[in-house]
Formats: structure tokens, sequence, C-alpha cells
């Protein structure tokens, strides 16, 4: 009991210690390096090192991307690409994963099904592109089929794949409980594919906004990717630079959100740095 | 003690369809356990020991009704194993708990496949927690427990649903030599405390003798029952290890297990 009670301590005082000191620390280590491109990016205009047509300085661009916020010129065009990733995104989880949970399940459906969704995946969506808008226009449907047909393949694969690598003791546990199939998919393969089917989520969130933006770039007329050739035609290059960091943030975004919800429903994985 | 029968072997063989290592695409047939013959009174504590490949593991996927007899057949309470149920419990070497449920959440898995009230759950799966003195540890995830206390949990979640008997391979085989003496004698605690049937199959000859009332010794290839050794031995302190009844008895089911290599070697 006395040793119990000592170990549970000494697990607070480091977790305690790691928001303090040591949390700052980080904060300064993950800082540090950003702060310092910033920075270049503010002096090389300014000394001539590159051409300040072409790479206006950092402040400029901040100034540029205050003025769109301002406007309301941004929200639109965000709000236009974040409509359309989520939509995309959203619709391939609602497709793939319970797809995928069915085909992992039956090793029949998975032999026959595999080849075919190996060539699917490996053609790359924009080569497609062409093809969505010929049948679908140049309006929202195109680009968010061209999202949802990008995102669908990795969630798809890797939900596959973590069915079939269920460990099966654990079935084989579940199994000798006599508990129906029913239950031994939603209690046993279901949680137990939840961490490599997030690896295919995580994978489709990263070519969400890639494909978002080159379809936006293609045929669009709002959207942070419209807004980015838009203004390198018309010469506006501060604006263009204030697009690119906004793609930026919003990816870091998007895949932060998917890393603390992977982080919520895997705690019981072992952290790999203990 | 009571000599109600509780499972009757009755000659049971299993074959599976193995590849060729030498022909391609050609499948023999592999005899794992044949013509396996034996009973087991009810609350006993019987011990199956034998070499690697003697069918232990087969043996005991049958019993879980996890597979079937290519011959025979195998009687719980005079009724022929029809597929698995909660009337035995299976404890594995490599404990097979849920990883992403607490030591509670695996035990109240069992509680749950067994349709008890969820309103009973935490009351059961603390009695069986700290029947196997893990109270303090109800909360932590499988990969917070140490080896041992990962398998005192999986005996738990058997217990939890109350089956009559307890099926165990090699529980013990992965742990050290300290965790396993202890854990040994808890079972033959939480044994008397409950009065289950438990089948234990184990590699070791020490546990085997330790742990069993008698000691069913198998032969490999395919697994047979080579003689059912009785272990009368009056108490099971930590020191009866070196008692003589308990050296003689080791002497004896070595004996039987090593019998085949002096035939081979015309001794």
């Amino acid at each position: 009991m006395e040793t119990v009670k000592s170990v549970d301590l000494s697990i607070n005082n480091k977790k305690l210690k790691n928001i303090g000191f040591s949390g700052l620390q980080k904060l300064f280590k993950q800082s540090i390096v950003l702060i310092a491109l910033f920075l270049l990016w503010e002096i090389a205009p300014r000394i001539g090192l590159v051409d300040e047509a072409f790479f206006p300085r950092f402040l400029n661009v901040l100034i540029a991307w205050w003025e769109m916020v301002k406007s309301g010129e941004l929200f639109a065009h965000f709000s236009a690409s974040i409509t359309r990733s989520i939509f995309g995104f959203g619709l391939a989880l609602l497709i793939a994963i319970p797809l995928g949970l069915l085909i992992g399940w039956y090793p029949l459906a998975r032999d026959l099904l595999n080849p075919v969704l190996e060539l699917f995946r490996n053609t790359a969506p924009l080569a497609l592109l062409p093809v969505f808008m010929l049948f679908l226009g140049i309006d929202e449907t195109s680009k968010i089929s061209i999202i949802l047909f990008a995102c669908t393949w990795p969630i798809l694969l890797n939900t596959i794949a973590a069915v079939g690598s269920v460990d099966p003791l654990l079935i084989k546990s579940a199994r000798s409980m006599n508990i129906s199939s029913f239950k031994l998919f939603y209690k046993v393969i279901l949680p137990a594919s939840v961490p490599t089917m997030f690896t295919g989520i995580r994978m489709a969130g990263s070519s969400a906004i890639l494909i978002l933006i080159a379809a936006e770039m293609v045929g669009a007329k709002e959207g942070l990717g419209y807004l980015i050739t838009y203004s390198q035609y018309n010469f506006m290059i501060p604006e263009m630079y204030a697009g690119i960091l906004t793609i930026s943030v919003l990816g870091l975004f998007i895949n932060y959100g998917l890393l603390s919800l992977e982080k919520r429903l895997s705690r019981w994985k072992q952290d790999p740095t203990l | 003690m009571t000599t109600v029968e509780k499972i009757r072997f009755e000659r049971v063989t299993k074959s599976f369809a193995v590849r060729d290592a030498n022909k391609k695409g050609v499948s023999n047939e592999y005899t794992a356990v044949q013509d396996l013959s034996f009973t087991v009174r009810e609350g006993e504590f019987i011990t199956l020991v034998g070499p690697s490949g003697c069918g232990k593991s087969t043996l005991l996927d049958l019993t879980g009704g996890l597979t079937t007899p290519t011959r025979g057949r195998i009687l719980i309470d005079g009724k022929e194993i029809a597929g698995p149920g909660l009337d035995r419990g299976i404890v594995f070497q490599q404990y097979a708990l849920f990883p992403w449920k607490t030591a509670r959440g695996n035990i109240e898995f069992g509680l749950e496949a067994k349709g008890i009230p969820k309103r009973e759950w935490k009351e059961k799966a603390n009695y069986y927690l700290n029947l196997v003195g893990l109270s303090q540890f109800a909360d932590r995830y499988p990969h917070e427990l140490s080896g041992g206390m990962k398998q005192r949990i999986a005996i738990a979640r058997s217990l939890a649903f109350n089956p009559d008997v307890l099926l165990m391979d090699e529980p013990y085989a992965a742990l050290d030599a300290q965790t396993r003496e202890s854990l040994q004698s808890e079972l033959l605690r939480i044994w008397k405390q409950t009065k289950k049937t438990i089948i234990f199959i184990t590699h070791s000859i020490d546990e085997a003798i330790y742990l069993g009332e008698r000691v069913v010794v198998l032969t490999g290839g395919p697994g047979q029952v080579k003689e059912i050794v009785d272990v009368p031995l009056k108490s099971r302190d930590a020191d009866v290890r070196s008692h003589p009844d308990f050296v003689k008895i080791r002497q004896k089911v070595w004996n039987l297990l090593h019998e085949p290599e002096y035939i081979g070697a015309n001794i």
C-alpha cells in the first residue's frame, strides 16, 4: 500500500514539473528556429539579399494579411476552402471507415478488392481532376468530389489493414467468452483498429488540403488556392504570400486537431516517448 | 473429496492439414493429439505436463470449444461440448487483456458477456480485484501493469463471470521465477476459496506437481496420455518443493517424460 502511494506521488510530481519549467523550455525549443526564420524573411529583402518585388518583407505580408482580414476578403476565401475540405473529408470518413471495416472483416472481400484499391490509391487524384471537371463542372461538386476521392483511399486501405492486423489472441480470448459476432466486432475489432485507422485519417487530412488548393488553383472563383493564383496574376505579391501563410496555418490546425483526437481515442496506448 | 465427474475426454483426436515443407502445394495431415482419454473430477486441480509439441494448447482449445475434435468427444457434466461457453474460463500465457480497457474494464468485459446487469459490475469487479490483490490498480491500463499483475487481472477476469472450470494455458511461463512462485500459491488460495475445477497446462514439472492433485503426463508427436500421477502431498507450503515426497514424484514424472529418449538411445 505504502509503495503504491509513493509511486503515484512521483508520477504527479513529474507531471507538474513538465507543465512548469520544462514546458517553457519546450516552448522555447520549438519556437526559436521559427522566429529566426521570420526574422530572416524580414531582413533578407531589406538588405537586398532577394528581390523585394518577388519576396516582400515579412511585416508587409502581415500587413497585407491584416488588410484582407479587415475587409472580410480573407474570411470569404477561407470559409469557401474550409467548407469544401470538411465536406470532402467528412464524406470520405463516412464512406471509407464502414466500408473498410466491412472489407477487412471478410477475408474474401479483402483479397478480391485489394488490388483494385491499390490501383486507385496509386492514381494521383490530381491527374483525375480534368475528368472530374468534365463530368461535374467547375462548381462545388467537382471540388468536393475530388477531395472525397483523394481522402477515401488512405482511410479505406488503413482501415482494412487495421482490421486485418488485430491480435488474433484478443479475438480468441473474446470468442472464448462466447460473445456474438456483432459484439466481437464492436467491442474488440473496432477499438483495436483505432490506432492504425488514424494513420490513414491523418494522411487523408493532409492530402485534403493539398488537393483542395490545387483544385482551387485550376478552376474556382473563391478559396485560398484561387486567392494565391489570382494575386500572382495581378502582381499582388504580399497578398499571395498572405494566402500561402494562411494555408500553412490551416494545415497545421487540421493536423493538430486530428492528432489530439487520436490521442483522446488511443489514450490506452503506451506512450512511445516513455 | 468429491468424486463427481466434471469433464471426460473420450478418445479425443485432433488432426490438422499442414503444408508439406518439401513439396509445394501438398498438404499433410498432422495429428496433434491422439486417442486422449482421461477424466477430471469436480473441484479438482489437475495439471497437464508434457514436452513442447505434445498438443497441450490444442487440448485447451478443444476444451474451450474454440475447435472441435476430429474424432472422439469431450463431455462436461455429461454433455458434449458444442462451442465456447461461459461455463469455462480461459487464462492465456500472453494474458490476452484488451489494451484499451483498464483492469476494471477488462473484468467488466466478462461480466457483460455473461449478461450480468450493469449495476452489479462495480461490486463484482471490486470483489475479484480484491481477490487477486490489485484493488489499487483498478484504473490502470494493461501497459501500466507488470507481467504478474496482468496475469492476475486475466485470472480475475476469467473468475468474474463465475465459470465452473478454469482452463489455464501455461499462464506463468512468461513470468520471472519469484513472481511465478507467488502467483502459484495465490492460485492455490483462490482455488480453495472458489472451489473451481482447474485444468492447468505447463511445461514445468515442479509447477505441475506443486499445483496439481493429479498430474497428467503427456508424450509428444502425437500427444498421448503417458500416465496420470497422483500427488498425495499433505501441505503445499513454499518449502514443500524440497520435501522427500515431492522429490520422489518429480523424479517419477521426469522419468516418464524422458523415457522415449532412453529407448531411442538403447540404454
